[in-house]
């Protein structure tokens, strides 16, 4: 049994390899851009339009009023980089429930992989809209003694991100072959059905708070004191 | 060991591609349509709102416009009821007018009718007096009626009173005219004669005297000179008879009147019992 997809490699020369969860992410970002173009093709600026169409939108518009409801202003802005995230996970966690396919988001490294990036466009995001000066004091807040907390609490809350996710997919997976041993029938569909929950809840956790993330990020001081007040 | 570091780079790299990938292939596509969807739903609201003010405004002008016309209609009908009563009572003054004018017309008619029948009917009457006169004169006393007439006038000259006689006489005196002795028709030689006799008697030898016969003279002879005038006439028995007729026909009418106001006395008798017996029924 294999703890991770990171285990089954397909081809490897040298250091350079095609592991599982390599494999299948390229399989969740071949289906979700062959969907896209396909869809976006044929684009309906009318009132009249396609059901695909109708499910993409209602996907956009959704990400992007609860990337606004958490706080963020512009959220066409962080779209991109937050619906992506989104998209990848939940997609990755309806997988599971084709048989043999390996959630890529079941790896630790793809999670840690999610999970820098979010390290790392916080900062990014954050400096665009304040500055780079205005991001940096915000380590400082209240007073100069929290920058190595604040830097503590940046760096746990990224490896949280990536364990947290990884737990959740790798736990269900792992159930899920237990539970096939033991039970080969009926267990384990139910099982798969609270795994593919636990899968789209997840996504949605990593989303809300890479989101919440950069929200507090980007909240300049103006923000902060126009909403205290 | 459960993190493998270049798979951790690769995933990197794979999502940052899905990030572009995703941004190119379907965020910017599907934003741009909805928002073009948008501009195109507030578009066309505006242009709704704009059609729904433009109908309202012309709504409100229709309205406006309605209640003038249905004001004007008011009016013009007033005026032309208006009108119509004012011709009306000048046609039905015209009507009276000219009916007035027509039963002037309709009794003058009649009343020269009656004349003309009176005249008629007094021409008649007086050639058949005249007939049976003469021939009751000739069959019974062998004399002719013109040869009476004459024999009458003459006496009625003899009969002259004699301021009357002066009073002629004066009158003829210096007169050069002839005296015009007029006649129903031509008197015979020997009444002629009479005439010329008795004139000559009376006014004197030198006198003119010239007869002249017209038909239409409802008196037997007349004689009339400077506005004196002797004559012997049936038209007094003429009047007397037409006086007499008139009567008659008075009587006959008045009789006729009662007896058709009797006859509607008795219809409305007749209808009164008629009512009275289908209110019993």
């Amino acid at each position: 049994m294999h703890l991770s997809p990171d285990q089954i490699i397909y081809w490897q020369m040298g250091f350079l390899k095609i592991n599982a969860t390599i494999a299948f992410t390229w399989l969740v970002i071949l289906i979700l851009v062959v969907t896209s173009v396909l869809v976006t093709r044929k684009l309906s600026t009318d009132l009249k339009r396609s059901r695909w169409q109708n499910l993409l939108e209602v996907v956009v518009i959704t990400i992007n009023k609860q990337i606004e409801e958490v706080g963020l202003r512009q959220p066409h802005k962080y779209l991109g980089f937050l619906g992506s995230l989104f998209l990848f996970i939940a997609l990755s966690a309806i997988g599971t429930v084709i048989p043999g396919f390996e959630p890529p988001t079941g790896s630790l490294s793809t999670t840690a992989a999610l999970a820098l990036c979010v390290l790392v466009a916080v900062p990014i995001f954050g400096i665009q809209e304040q500055g780079l000066k205005s991001y940096l004091s915000s380590y400082t807040k209240p007073t100069i003694i929290m920058l190595p907390f604040n830097i503590i609490s940046e760096v746990s809350r990224t490896l949280a991100l990536a364990v947290r996710l990884f737990g959740n997919m790798m736990s269900g997976a792992m159930i899920l072959a237990i539970l096939l041993t033991i039970t080969p029938f009926l267990f384990p569909i139910v099982m798969t059905l609270l795994g593919l929950l636990t899968g789209i809840v997840q996504a949605y956790i990593f989303f809300v708070l890479a989101t919440v993330y950069i929200a507090a990020a980007t909240r300049t001081q103006d923000n902060t004191l126009s909403e205290s007040s | 060991m459960l993190i493998d570091w270049f798979t951790v780079v690769a995933q990197v790299l794979n999502f940052l591609i899905l990030v572009w990938l995703l941004k190119h292939f379907l965020y910017h596509p599907i934003l741009k349509a909805i928002d073009v969807r948008e501009k195109r739903i507030a578009d066309e609201l505006a242009d709704a709102d704009a059609k729904r003010a433009e109908a309202e405004q012309q709504c409100e002008l229709f309205e406006k416009k309605n209640a003038e016309f249905d004001r004007q209609r008011i009016e013009s009908m007033n005026k032309v009821s208006e009108d119509a009563k004012n011709e009306s009572a000048r046609l039905f003054d015209l009507a009276r007018q000219e009916s007035d004018t027509l039963r002037y017309k309709l009794a003058l008619s009649l009343k020269n009718e009656q004349l003309s029948l009176q005249d008629e009917l007094n021409s008649k009457v007086q050639k058949e007096i005249f007939d049976i006169v003469r021939k009751a004169l000739s069959d019974l006393a062998g004399t002719s009626l013109e040869g009476c007439m004459a024999v009458t006038f003459v006496q009625r000259l003899d009969a002259l009173q004699d301021a009357e006689k002066s009073h002629f006489q004066a009158a003829f005196k210096h007169s050069d005219q002839p005296i015009i002795v007029h006649s129903a028709f031509d008197l015979p030689d020997e009444p002629s004669a009479l005439i010329v006799r008795a004139l000559k008697g009376l006014l004197g030898d030198s006198v003119i005297i010239q007869f002249v016969t017209e038909p239409e003279l409802i008196s037997g002879i007349e004689m009339n000179a400077n506005g004196q005038k002797v004559a012997w006439s049936i038209a007094d028995y003429l009047t007397t008879l037409t006086k007499r007729v008139d009567e008659v026909m008075q009587s006959h009418g008045e009789s006729h009147d009662n007896t058709q106001a009797n006859d509607i006395g008795m219809v409305k008798d007749l209808n009164e019992e008629h009512s009275s017996d289908e209110k019993h029924l």
